[in-house]
């Protein structure tokens, strides 16, 4: 005889309260892990599709204001490339992506258009990775772009549109926005010359409706070269982790590089916050709402289970049984309750937000491993802390009352 | 040796106190073999807790083997009942959903035994009583005398020196119960002090000594403090 086996035996002799016990957390479990794994693919859809709103933060020249930037009029007003070496190698956390710019008018053909240099990603990551150290250093997790069934990124080159940066682009390869292509019936592979130099068309960007689909994008050397303005960049877009905006990400940008304005685009930094938060809020009362009815569900079925034991109580305090071992008696069930609760309402919390998550928030969910520690966790907490009363009430159960002996 | 030293026992009974005991003194020796009989509510069961360390008096001292026991603390009377005390209950008090071996494991287990030594103690036991065949019955699949059997193998299991019985026939035919008061001799005759609360006075008459116990309504705290009379 074991301890386990003891605990063992008397729940499988009454399966029937077992499982009446066992609902409430199973129940609760469930729905904490559905509506977490729901809640976390749809903050990632919500947060891929405000990214393709562009960059949430603009490191401008002192003078420049936004209307400027988006009017696509800031040439003539520029400062140092080097201060993208600044922030890359920074210890700022929170930064996504960066993509410094230098805008340039061109005209071809009567069309007047903005060559935009860009810098790609690989290139000042490289010098990031090459100090050992840097804003790319950031903790997973804030503002990781996950790839999601269904909102996948497409073609490469395309991401420039979404996520304000690409990984490569080479010196005689240009991008056009959908406005420059259709005005002048470009296409992919096409040729074209710019200042002088023949490009070549890597790709067409999709209509967006906002100035990038006048721009013409190359890389950010070659336009520095071309309009001979030396190293120096019109703007820096960043796409910042709406957490660490809300926890000073601005400030720090500023304090780190003063001759700038920076700003953030309110709007969306406004509702990417918004929305984690209400999700975040939501998640915490419905958690609350579950370990109250589960706590409670556990108690009231320990409570009974207590009162119909009595006797058998009292005949192993007879028997020589310790307060003590009463009480570990009943927490061990407690604990073994948890388990299996957490365990199943895991799998089943997981297999409802894989049937529900399309239905409901019209996303694709995956199971999400690391949610059953916290099952667990929970599970096992509420089992315990429900049931400690009812076991205290059990180890100082009088032995002579329950047996009924008097 | 058990001695029961000026023993008091006063219950609330609907904010009354009601007494039952009034510093009664008495001593059992080793090997002694005792009934207590009285009628209904005389306190019977009550002393009888009592001698097991389940109840404590109002007042006055329960002393085994010159130990005090409820000047003992709670962990250390429970250690006291595993290693001295067997207790028999009139309804064998089994637990219903362990089998007849595991039931008589439960005193071992709780004394700290290896699983091995609690099987092979427990399986000893059983098949001195005559259930080797039972060992995997749960108490709901014996006959009533076969339960009381088990219940009397478990008390055995932790070979007590003091052995409680609480109306251990009354719920026996008069055959099985003869062979339940045989094994009380038996095992008497093995050196345990055996005390039997009884109605039976066959049963009774089997002890070599018999404590009757007056009717509890009647005022005792009025009374001297040898009101129990050994017969």
């Amino acid at each position: 005889m074991k301890l386990s086996k003891l605990v063992w035996k008397e729940l499988f002799e009454r399966k029937n309260q077992v499982v009446t016990g066992l609902l409430a957390i199973l129940l609760g479990i469930t729905v904490i892990v559905a509506m977490r794994n729901i809640t976390f693919y749809s903050e990632k859809a919500v947060a891929q599709e405000l990214d393709a709103l562009g960059a949430n933060i603009l490191v401008l020249p002192k003078s420049v204001t936004l209307q400027n930037y988006y009017s696509a009029d800031i040439q003539g007003q520029e400062f140092p490339e080097e201060y993208v070496n600044r922030l890359a190698n920074s210890n700022i956390q929170g930064v996504d992506n960066l993509s410094p710019k230098l805008a340039v008018p061109v005209q071809i053909a009567n069309h007047k258009f903005t060559l935009t240099g860009i810098l790609p990603k690989s290139e000042f990551q490289a010098k990031a990775l090459w100090k050992g150290a840097g804003i790319f250093s950031r903790p997973t997790g804030c503002g990781t772009v996950v790839n999601i069934p269904g909102l996948a990124p497409k073609d490469p080159k395309e991401t420039l549109v979404r996520k304000r940066v690409i990984d490569t682009l080479n010196e005689n390869e240009v991008l056009a926005g959908a406005d420059v292509a259709n005005s002048l019936g470009l296409k992919t592979n096409d040729n074209i010359s710019l200042l002088g130099k023949s490009f070549s068309v890597a790709a067409v960007l999709p209509q967006t409706g906002t100035v990038d689909d006048s721009r013409i994008f190359a890389h950010l050397h070659t336009v520095q070269q071309l309009s001979g303005k030396g190293k120096v960049l019109s703007v820096i877009e960043i796409v910042g982790c709406c957490d660490q905006i809300s926890k000073g990400l601005v400030s720090k940008i500023n304090h780190l590089l003063p001759e700038t304005k920076v700003v953030t685009i309110g709007q969306i930094v406004d509702t990417q916050i918004k929305t984690n938060q209400m999700m975040s809020s939501l998640s915490l009362v419905f958690i609350a709402i579950i370990v109250l009815v589960g706590g409670a569900g556990i108690a009231n079925y320990m409570y009974a289970n207590v009162r119909e034991r009595r006797r058998e109580i009292g005949t192993l305090i007879a028997l020589g049984a310790g307060s003590g071992f009463v009480l570990r008696m009943f927490l061990y069930k407690a604990i073994l309750l948890g388990l299996v609760g957490g365990i199943s309402g895991y799998l089943l919390g997981t297999l409802l937000a894989l049937l529900l998550g399309p239905r409901i928030a019209g996303i694709a969910v995956l199971p999400m491993p690391t949610l059953i520690i916290w099952a667990l966790m929970i599970s096992v907490i509420i089992a315990v802390s429900a049931s400690y009363f009812p076991a205290r009430s059990a180890a100082r159960l009088d032995p002579c009352t329950t047996l009924q002996e008097i | 040796m058990l001695k029961l030293e000026n023993i008091s026992k006063t219950y609330n009974h609907r904010h009354e106190p009601l007494t039952v005991f009034d510093r009664i003194s008495y001593e059992m020796l080793d090997g002694d073999f005792i009934s207590i009989v009285g009628p209904s509510g005389s306190g019977k069961s009550t002393l009888l807790l009592m001698l097991g360390g389940m109840m404590s008096p109002s007042s006055g001292k329960v002393v085994i083997d010159g130990e005090s026991i409820y000047d003992l603390p709670p962990n250390r009377r429970a250690e006291f009942r595993r290693q001295k005390i067997g207790f028999v209950f009139q309804t064998f008090n089994l637990v219903p959903y362990l089998s007849a071996l595991e039931n008589v494991q439960m005193p071992l287990f709780l004394a700290g035994l290896s699983e091995v030594e609690q099987r092979e103690r427990a399986t000893s036991v059983l098949e001195r009583l005559g259930l080797g065949a039972r060992l995997a019955h749960k108490p709901s699949e014996l006959s009533v005398g076969q339960q009381q059997r088990v219940a009397l193998a478990r008390m055995l299991a932790n070979d007590p020196t003091v052995v409680l019985a609480d109306e251990p026939t009354g719920s026996l035919d008069p055959e099985t119960s003869a062979q339940v008061m045989d094994f009380f001799e038996e095992i008497n005759h093995e050196g345990r002090t055996v005390v039997i609360v009884t109605h039976d006075p066959t049963v009774a008459q089997r002890a070599g000594k018999m404590l009757r116990l007056g009717d509890c309504k009647v005022p005792y705290y009025e009374q001297t403090p040898v009101w129990a009379s050994v017969v």
